[in-house]
């Protein structure tokens, strides 16, 4: 099938329903203020009590532009994943809220939760350790059409499945397959077009290349740009490789023990990374050129990670900061943009903090 | 210089430092015409298929590739770690220090892995023992192969864990591996693959599941001390950027073959297997500006089950021409220190240029895969 009658064909069908979203355009379309998720430690076998929290979001705050993809990087553990589900109201914030295209995540309620439900969709690493593998592939991209009863009719509705199929290049012949005849980079295909269904406006994409061979990688990611492109989708882009984080995103949030650290446009990031976190991050990438990586310059991070049950006080990265100074053990560093769009949370960096 | 606190026992001391004193006659092993199979009630998976290479002492080597490719297979089979059944070792000779480890009893190739090559895998939960500690495991190794006494094995697991990196090493000598991260866990392992001081190193893939920032302090760890022992050593992996870093000659394979060995700088350079080509063409860099779509590969990579009779590559290339699908293409030699396995691209009026030349059309969606 050409490409430009795919395009033509969905951007009918799919085009964000602008009709349903109270946001005026002006509006970012996603918010997210002081968010927080901390998980219970239960411990007792008779009479449970909680003995803590695991603070695995801890109070972050961005916003993504319509059309915009926003990259979230840091070392697993430090909260990308639960980050992205709390944000989707997908599991109960602890604290603070989530808009997406005007509604209330944490608020909603009824047919509010429904459309939030619909809109705001999430693609996974594998997205078939979650699905039943008894199900053809008809079954699993067709079941948000049910669900939210967007096709009722089932023979309408397998056609559907098939377009979705075509959209994410796949064979719409192989309708009738269940997962496990397919390969590793076709599942994922598969996970797009199921989350590309509800004709969402927003996709949180949580590692949907990591378990991928390096030349499937590639077809993925040009097939998310392909789809932003053609259907206006929103994105935040959860990965571990910093690399392909410059390639696809507009601005990135780096993530450290459950809170953003620093935030800009992925070039002045990359360019002039300015907390000693995202420098450290950034200097350990390797280099695909053995010229550049024979003279690149590590900042080797002394330890792991701390424990996010009981984070370091004052800022969270001093136990491990090689330009700490006694006040980052006792104040916690504020939220500052010291250039415009450059957002960074460290008192090391101009102008100093003194206390 | 070998680090003398760490001489092999039963060695005379090496004479002057051994760092890239590569010498052809002093070649530690020596893989010939390797060919593994395993007979599965599907069908022959044809894992190996007549590999050839050779490794120097001291030097480092690494052998890229996608998942499922022969990596694994190809080093474990010459150690006999394979199953048999269902594997087999359907050919070939793997000659180290003047043994075919091929035809070695399973008496001597325990010695030989527990002593001469050493091995470090991805996962360092399989091969460490879930239910001893740390201590048990380390000193259990020296005790059996250099007749320490229990106070001397331990004072020297103490020092090599220090060694490795293991902050207060002698109070965690008493903990179980579940009590140590993902990284501290590689480092523990490293502790005990050095405990025998091993003439070569085999790593399959030992950071592919960890963080980038433990990534390279796992990665520089295991050169430093390579640099120090005079070790050889071989890095399996998937991921060019650290092959970039670290080996000094690569390997590349593909559905059990190999399609490209080369020095690091000609590889990244100027490689001439379209595998190579589109492999760096499909890779972002962290260190540029994007200038450009990512170059694709269509499909994917081949079932194993089916022997191919051409280039295996053949299906995904943009080369591709009517000998490609009928005859395989043997290594054909460009230089020196670089051979390609390829009917069009070792042809003299075949010039690389990177990325404008790599053709990789990315590819759209509504192409099916
Ligand atoms: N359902 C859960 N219950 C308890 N703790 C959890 C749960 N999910 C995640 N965590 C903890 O929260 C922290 C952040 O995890 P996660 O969001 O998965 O990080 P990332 O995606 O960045 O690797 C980790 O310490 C993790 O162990
Ligand atoms: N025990 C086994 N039984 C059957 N097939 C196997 C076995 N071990 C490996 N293989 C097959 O051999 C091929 C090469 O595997 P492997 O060397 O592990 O790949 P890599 O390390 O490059 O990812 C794969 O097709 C794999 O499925
Ligand atoms: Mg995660
Ligand atoms: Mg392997």
């Amino acid at each position: 099938m050409k490409d430009d009658k795919i395009r033509d064909m969905n951007l009918k069908a799919l085009a964000p329903m602008s009709d349903i979203t109270p946001s005026n355009g002006h509006e970012p379309l996603v918010r997210v203020i002081d968010l927080k998720k901390h998980f219970p430690i239960r411990k007792g076998l008779i009479i449970r009590h909680t003995t803590g929290h695991v603070r695995a979001v801890d109070g972050i705050n961005f916003e993504i532009a319509r059309g915009e993809t926003l990259g979230m990087v840091g070392e697993s553990g430090c909260g990308k994943s639960t980050a992205g589900r709390t944000l989707l109201g997908l599991y109960p914030a602890t604290g603070g809220e989530t808009h997406i295209a005007g509604y209330h995540v944490q608020e909603a309620t009824g047919d509010e939760w429904m459309a939030i439900r619909r809109q705001a969709q999430m693609i996974f690493q594998d997205p078939f350790s979650s699905l039943n593998p008894r199900w053809t592939v008809n079954a699993i991209i067709g079941e948000p059409l049910r669900v939210h009863r967007i096709i009722e009719d089932e023979a309408a509705r397998t056609e559907r499945v098939k377009e979705l199929m075509a959209l994410v290049g796949l064979d719409p012949r192989f309708i009738n397959r269940f997962p496990h005849e397919f390969s590793g980079g076709q599942r994922q295909r598969v996970g797009i077009a199921r989350a590309l269904a509800s004709e969402p406006i927003f996709l949180v994409c949580d590692e949907p290349i990591s378990a991928l061979d390096v030349s499937i990688q590639a077809q993925v990611i040009n097939l998310l740009e392909d789809l932003q492109r053609q259907l206006g989708l929103t994105y935040l882009f959860i990965a571990h490789d910093l690399s392909m984080v410059r390639h696809i995103c507009d601005r990135v949030a780096v993530m450290y023990l459950g809170i953003i650290v620093e935030m800009a446009d992925k070039d002045d990031l990359y360019e002039k990374p300015q907390h000693p976190y995202t420098q450290a991050l950034l200097s350990a990438v390797p280099v695909p050129d053995p010229k550049v990586a024979r003279h690149r310059k590590r900042i080797v991070l002394e330890g792991d990670v701390p424990s996010p049950i009981n984070p370091p006080s004052g800022c969270r990265f001093h136990t491990r900061c090689p330009i700490a100074q006694p006040h980052c053990a006792t104040h916690v560093p504020e939220w500052r943009e010291i250039t415009p769009g450059h957002w960074v949370a460290c008192h090391e960096v101009e102008p100093k903090f003194r206390p | 210089m070998p680090d003398p606190t760490l001489a092999r026992p039963h060695d005379p001391p090496r004479d002057g430092p051994l760092r890239y004193a590569h010498d052809p006659s002093r070649l530690l092993l020596d893989i010939r015409n390797l060919e593994v199979r395993f007979n599965t009630p599907e069908g022959v998976v044809y894992a190996v298929n007549d590999i050839s290479y050779g490794i120097h002492e001291g030097e480092v080597i690494a052998i890229v590739g996608e998942s499922g490719c022969g990596k694994s297979v190809s080093m474990m089979s010459i150690l006999g770690l394979i199953p048999k059944p269902p594997g087999e070792i359907a050919g070939g000779t793997a000659t180290f220090m003047g043994r075919d480890l091929l035809t070695l009893p399973e008496s001597d190739l325990e010695q030989v892995r527990g002593i001469e090559i050493a091995m470090v895998f991805q996962d360092s939960m399989t091969s460490l023992n879930p239910v001893l500690t740390i201590s048990r495991q380390m000193t259990e190794s020296l005790r059996r192969h250099y007749n320490m006494t229990d106070e001397q094995a331990t004072a020297r697991a103490i020092e090599l864990l220090e060694l490795v990196g293991i902050p207060d090493a002698e109070r965690r000598m008493s903990d179980y591996p579940h009590q140590f991260s993902g990284g501290m866990r590689q480092r523990v392992m490293i502790a005990m693959m050095l405990a025998c001081n091993p003439s070569l190193l085999i790593a399959d893939e030992p950071t592919t599941a960890l963080d980038v920032t433990i990534q390279a302090q796992i990665v520089e760890l295991v050169s430093r001390m390579r640099e120090r022992l005079g070790m050889a050593l071989i890095w399996i992996t998937h991921d060019l950027g650290v092959v970039a870093g670290l080996a000094e000659r690569v390997i590349v394979m593909y559905a059990g073959m190999i399609v490209e060995e080369a020095d690091v700088d000609s590889l990244f350079d100027n490689p001439h297997h379209p595998y190579t080509m589109a492999l760096l063409a499909a890779l972002p860099r962290v260190d540029r500006r994007r200038d450009n779509r990512l170059n694709s590969i269509p499909g994917s990579p081949p079932n194993l089950l089916n022997k191919p009779r051409g280039c295996p590559f053949a299906p995904r290339c943009i080369y591709t021409i009517d000998r490609c699908r009928s005859e395989r293409p043997p290594l054909i030699p460009l230089s020196p220190t670089q051979r390609t396995a390829c009917w069009v691209t070792t042809s003299d009026d075949f010039k690389y240029e990177r990325r404008q030349d790599s053709g990789y059309e990315s590819q759209s969606a509504g192409t099916y895969e």
